[in-house]
């Protein structure tokens, strides 16, 4: 990639995603997927990792695969583990002389495999330095199994186990901050982005991520019509909404080194954002003000200690 | 060996490939999930200025580009979600009820 981004060049290269791939219609993950996989050289080859995902029982149920790039999956907790090890296993042949050409190797996980079951092997992989991308495409629940909670549901979001009625009123417990936990692994490139607009921001981030050397993690929020209750013909929409409301704010951390990517022309008020969400209907209901409220406070504060970070 | 399309729900396991490895490229091509669909998306070409904001924002891979030109839909893999409409910044793009282009 030259310096200068330009999309109608980015698209003309072969998709690494193909067409045929069983997610759901209007699903942010195959945008997510292509658009990270777009970011490499056409001449490149990759070994794409999947821990167990709705992208992995939807984009490789045999005989068919969507990748036109090696494919590997085991198991739902280990896919950093099995990357690092497909990594490892390149250059002990790449020594020998056995292998050749350049081979990227990038793991995908949904926020089910990357916030909670994958953690430990995630932290460690990018611990031992491997040379890999860890993509997390974050739908903020466990959409595969039916819309459960994870650890990266936001706060009052409902989900089939923290339902809404009349004893609970959605998630109790925030968002954990996956970026800044990986921020913490002082590895080389650390990311958020999202699929917004010419995709100049995830593309750039996504061509960083594979070409630093080492470990790099990238978190890119990736919408689901079904498990968020929006049209699903919104998604570019929706996925505005998070940036411009700095629910999910675009950031990276270059060795250290915080840079804000965006920053909203107006920042729009949360409600923006939770609005157009069957998820979040509760909150707009009389005597649920609060929620909105808190919500807010929320966002305000951790977009405050962002700019602390990235002004530093 | 045997070939992704050459495999289906009566094929005996001893002809399948060992340990269920799929040795072909984007095999999923062969899969048709244009059925899915219950509306469509029709492209106006004349009024399209190419500018491929919607190319990356299809979840389904189902809009090819050739000599910087967009393309008219695949229909076999396009699951009528409308990502693309919405995206558009012309009037380029129209959904229609329905799984077929008429």
């Amino acid at each position: 990639m030259s310096k200068i981004y330009n999309l109608k060049r980015e698209v003309e290269k072969p998709v690494r995603l193909t067409g045929g791939h069983r997610l759901c219609a209007g699903c942010g993950a195959g945008v997510v997927v292509s658009g990270v996989l777009r970011a490499l050289d056409k001449e490149d080859r990759a070994v794409v990792v999947n821990a167990t995902s709705c992208l992995e029982v939807s984009t490789f149920m045999y005989p068919y695969t969507a990748y036109m790039d090696s494919y590997i999956h085991s198991a739902f907790e280990n896919s950093a583990a099995t990357c690092s090890g497909v990594e490892a296993a390149y250059n002990a042949l790449k020594r020998r002389g056995k292998v050749d050409g350049a081979v990227k190797f990038i793991t995908f996980a949904g926020d089910g495999g990357t916030y909670d079951i994958g953690f430990q092997s995630l932290s460690g992989a990018m611990e031992r330095g491997h040379d890999m991308v860890y993509v997390c495409y974050d739908n903020e629940a466990y959409m595969n199994t039916g819309i459960q909670r994870s650890s990266s549901t936001p706060r009052f979001a409902g989900t089939t186990t923290t339902p809404i009625g009349s004893v609970g009123q959605g998630k109790k417990q925030n968002k954990k901050d996956l970026t800044e936990i990986l921020v913490a692994h002082n590895i080389p490139y650390v990311a958020q982005t999202a699929p917004i607009g010419n995709f100049k921001d995830l593309h750039t981030k996504a061509y960083n991520a594979i070409y630093t050397e080492g470990p790099c993690f990238l978190n890119v929020l990736s919408p689901c019509p079904r498990g968020w209750d929006y049209p699903m013909a919104k998604l570019a929409e929706i996925t505005k909404l998070a940036v411009d409301t700095c629910v999910w704010p675009l950031f990276e951390v270059e060795e250290g080194v915080w840079h804000l990517s965006y920053t909203p022309k107006k920042k729009l008020p949360v409600e923006d954002f939770l609005r157009p969400q069957g998820r979040f209907r509760h909150m707009f209901q009389k005597g649920n003000e609060w929620m909105i409220k808190e919500a807010q406070q929320y966002v305000d504060q951790k977009w405050e200690r962002l700019l602390e970070h990235t002004s530093a | 060996m045997i070939y992704a399309k050459d495999i289906n729900e009566r094929t005996p396991w001893q002809d399948l490939t060992p340990g269920g490895e799929i040795y072909e490229p984007g095999t999923a091509r062969d899969f048709d999930t244009g059925t899915w669909r219950t509306n469509t998306p029709i492209f106006h070409v004349e009024a399209c200025k190419h500018c491929m904001l919607c190319v990356p924002f299809c979840p389904d891979s189902a809009i090819p580009v050739k000599d910087g030109k967009r393309l008219d839909f695949d229909y076999m893999h396009c699951k009528g979600c409308g990502i693309c409409e919405d995206v558009c910044p012309f009037p380029a793009i129209t959904m229609v009820t329905g799984g077929v282009a008429k």
